[in-house]
């Protein structure tokens, strides 16, 4: 029997407004994958560890402080450097722009900013989940 | 009450006679209509009585119990609301240029924004930090930057407002210690702290302590403010971010006002009388599209809140019962695409603060769904407020709304169901219980996860989001935050440290520490204390945290 696709939906950095990020783990849920939500306030080192134990396939990043230039990608590094670089990183929240090309660089493979419809996330996921090794 | 048997038998006839005619060939676009928060609108409301009991009972007359039609006699026709646009970010020195710059612009009051590591009682130099110094408000880490703030701006001119909760009791000693350097008394000083800290457990995010010692930091400010800073709103029990967290606008006063409620016991049980407080308690809320629930939502919420003074608190002065509020227009209304129309939205968000009887606003910019505002968004934010002040004429007349029926029935349906809430609360053990067992969590997720699906499936329509889209928008220029901000900051504080007189500092805090085990003592003093002397925001906030633990998010999904 195939295994469930498992996401980790996670908030690093300071910010409180997790609306978004409880819908999208919600909505996901819905969908039929396995969610695990972080709840807010999580350092990128909590975020790559909680990722490894859950054992997840993606890991959704949510943040609308400003901070994800330099929060995301240290996900990222994290994961890389733990070994656990066939986990798939994509974002969200307020980003400009003008920061998507790097942070796409970096290793966060989509962004998804304000307005994006449910169906477009679950398309990358889809498309994306033919990549994983098991 | 007496029954309007006329006029329903002649809507009767109506609806059989010409109504019916015009349904049976062309039905309404809805099966059903409601309000914004899925309230059922009538399709055409009628007076529900003519009585004038009725009347005396629930609108009263302004300035008077149960405060419907507003808290002061004259309301705009006497003074407009105070315009106050939240700001700040990056360094003190650029933060403090803009609210010059506002000033300038006619606006009548500050709001100090903060950056999270401010919120959450971090240094700028702390790792928790990295990331986020000066990114949503401006980075405070001791008296220092709080004195390039308010440079040239005389605390006993202006009123100022300050988005802060767990830490409040340190920026509101920074704040007065300010004020002493520029010769102003504390008795001289008028603003707002938010320093609301239940909602932030459910709804903002930036909590530190667990909720018992947050409820005997908020009570000793009460008790200090009441003494020593009498002009001081102790306190702004804040809906706005609860409606942001996707709560429907019933459930954004109920759990306000359920808030308040645990906020008076906690006083009250603090040894303090309700009638020595309560006049500094004032509240915050959320002023969305759905232009009539809004009006009708503040409404209710001030004679909502009359009723609990007066019967639950044996409140006897006036000043107690009134509901006293900021707006601000709703975040979260705000779209990314084709941001220009922002601007309308915030103007019809506007007229339901003014037409509700807001005493100050914040009108969001157009620009705020992509970045930190710009100065020229700011500027159209703030015209928003001059010319529905200036040029509407809403002003003129008070409460020029009430009587129309269907604003009267939505107050009444409005007052209904927060009631509803209030009890279940108090079934549940009051609201530090309904947070931590996850109800209220769990009621607004359910209403922001309804409201997102019927956007999604277009059942909601949100102008250019889901209808009316142009492809390619043109980009827009974005306020940019100096990455290398916490650098800076972070020599500002090793400077600071320098220069103080570190064995002071470290005997304050000392004290501190050994005042904080003592729950009888009031902790303002001592922080007061500290603050004078140049212990950082970070240093009074970990003396804190290691005497009264950190609150752990209950997640609900």
């Amino acid at each position: 029997m195939k295994r469930k696709i498992r996401i980790l939906i996670a908030k690093p950095g300071l910010d409180g407004h997790d609306r978004g990020a409880k819908y999208i783990a919600r909505a996901l849920k819905d969908a039929g994958y396995e969610v695990i939500y972080t709840g807010i306030r999580q350092s990128p080192e909590a975020i790559a560890q909680s990722a490894i134990q859950e054992d997840v396939d993606f890991v959704g990043l949510s943040l609308l402080s400003g901070a994800h230039n330099e929060l995301f990608p240290e996900v990222v590094q994290r994961l890389r450097r733990q070994g656990a670089d066939n986990i798939i990183v994509f974002g969200g929240g307020v980003i400009p722009e003008e920061d998507i090309p790097q942070l796409e660089k970096q290793g966060v493979e989509a962004i998804f900013t304000p307005g994006t419809p449910i169906k477009d996330v679950i398309q990358f996921i889809t498309t994306n989940e033919i990549r994983l090794t098991h | 009450m007496p029954e309007n048997k006329r006029i329903k038998d002649k809507m009767q006839e109506w609806q059989d006679k010409i109504l019916k005619k015009v349904l049976d060939k062309n039905p309404e676009r809805k099966d059903k209509f409601t309000t914004g928060s899925w309230l059922e609108m009538d399709r055409l409301s009628i007076p529900e009585s003519f009585s004038e009991e009725d009347y005396i009972e629930k609108l009263g007359f302004p300035g008077d119990y149960p405060f419907t039609r507003g808290v002061q006699p004259t309301m705009y026709r006497g003074r407009f609301w105070t315009m106050r646009q939240y700001a700040g970010f990056g360094t003190a020195e650029e933060s403090n240029k803009r609210y010059k710059y506002l000033l300038s612009q006619g606006q009548t009051g500050l709001s100090v924004a903060f950056d999270l590591p401010t919120q959450i009682g971090y240094d700028s130099d702390d790792s928790h930090s990295i990331g986020e110094v000066g990114k949503v408000g401006v980075a405070i880490d001791s008296l220092a930057d709080m004195e390039v703030l308010f440079e040239g701006i005389p605390l006993d001119q202006v009123s100022t407002s300050m988005t802060i909760n767990a830490p409040a009791s340190v920026l509101l000693a920074f704040y007065i210690a300010v004020a002493e350097k520029q010769g102003i008394p504390k008795n001289k000083l008028r603003g707002t702290i938010q320093n609301d800290i239940l909602k932030e457990y459910f709804a903002r995010g930036t909590y530190i302590f667990p909720p018992q010692p947050s409820l005997r930091l908020i009570t000793n400010i009460f008790a200090y403010c009441a003494a020593e800073v009498p002009n001081w709103n102790t306190i702004s029990i804040s809906g706005y971010h609860i409606r942001e967290a996707g709560s429907t606008a019933v459930q954004e006063v109920a759990f306000t006002l359920a808030d308040g409620i645990e906020y008076v016991k906690a006083a009250i049980a603090a040894g303090l009388s309700v009638d020595q407080f309560a006049g500094q308690l004032s509240f915050f809320f959320n002023a969305h599209n759905d232009l009539l629930e809004e009006i009708a939502k503040f409404r209710a919420a001030r004679r909502i809140w009359a009723k609990i003074m007066k019967d639950q608190f044996a409140a006897k002065n006036p000043k107690s019962m009134m509901l006293r509020f900021h707006t601000q227009t709703g975040g979260s209304t705000l779209t990314a695409q084709q941001p220009d129309n922002n601007i309308v939205r915030v103007t019809i968000q506007t007229l339901a603060a003014v037409l509700g009887g807001t005493q100050s606003l914040h009108t969001n910019s157009r620009d705020e769904a992509l970045g930190l505002p710009t100065e020229d968004a700011v500027q159209i934010a703030l015209r928003t407020q001059q010319i529905v002040a200036h040029e509407s004429g809403v002003v003129n007349s008070i409460d020029p709304l009430a009587g129309s029926y269907v604003i009267e029935s939505l107050t009444d349906k409005i007052e209904e169901e927060v009631w509803n809430y209030l009890h279940k609360i108090e079934q549940l053990g009051g609201m530090v219980r309904a947070i931590e067992n996850g109800y209220i969590q769990k009621e607004i997720q359910d209403a922001a996860y309804k409201y997102q699906q019927e956007v999604e499936s277009g059942e909601r329509v949100v102008v250019g989001v889901n209808r009316f889209t142009v492809k390619d928008e043109p980009p827009r220029e974005i306020l940019k935050v100096d990455p290398a901000l916490r650098k800076v900051q972070s020599e500002k504080i090793a400077r600071i440290k320098k220069q103080r007189d570190q064995a002071v500092v470290q005997d304050l805090l000392k004290k501190l520490g050994q005042a904080a085990k003592d729950e009888k003592t009031n902790l303002m003093p001592h922080i007061l204390e500290a603050a004078r002397a140049y212990a950082t925001l970070g240093e009074i906030c970990n003396v804190l945290r290691e005497q009264f633990g950190e609150y752990q998010e209950s997640i609900v999904l």
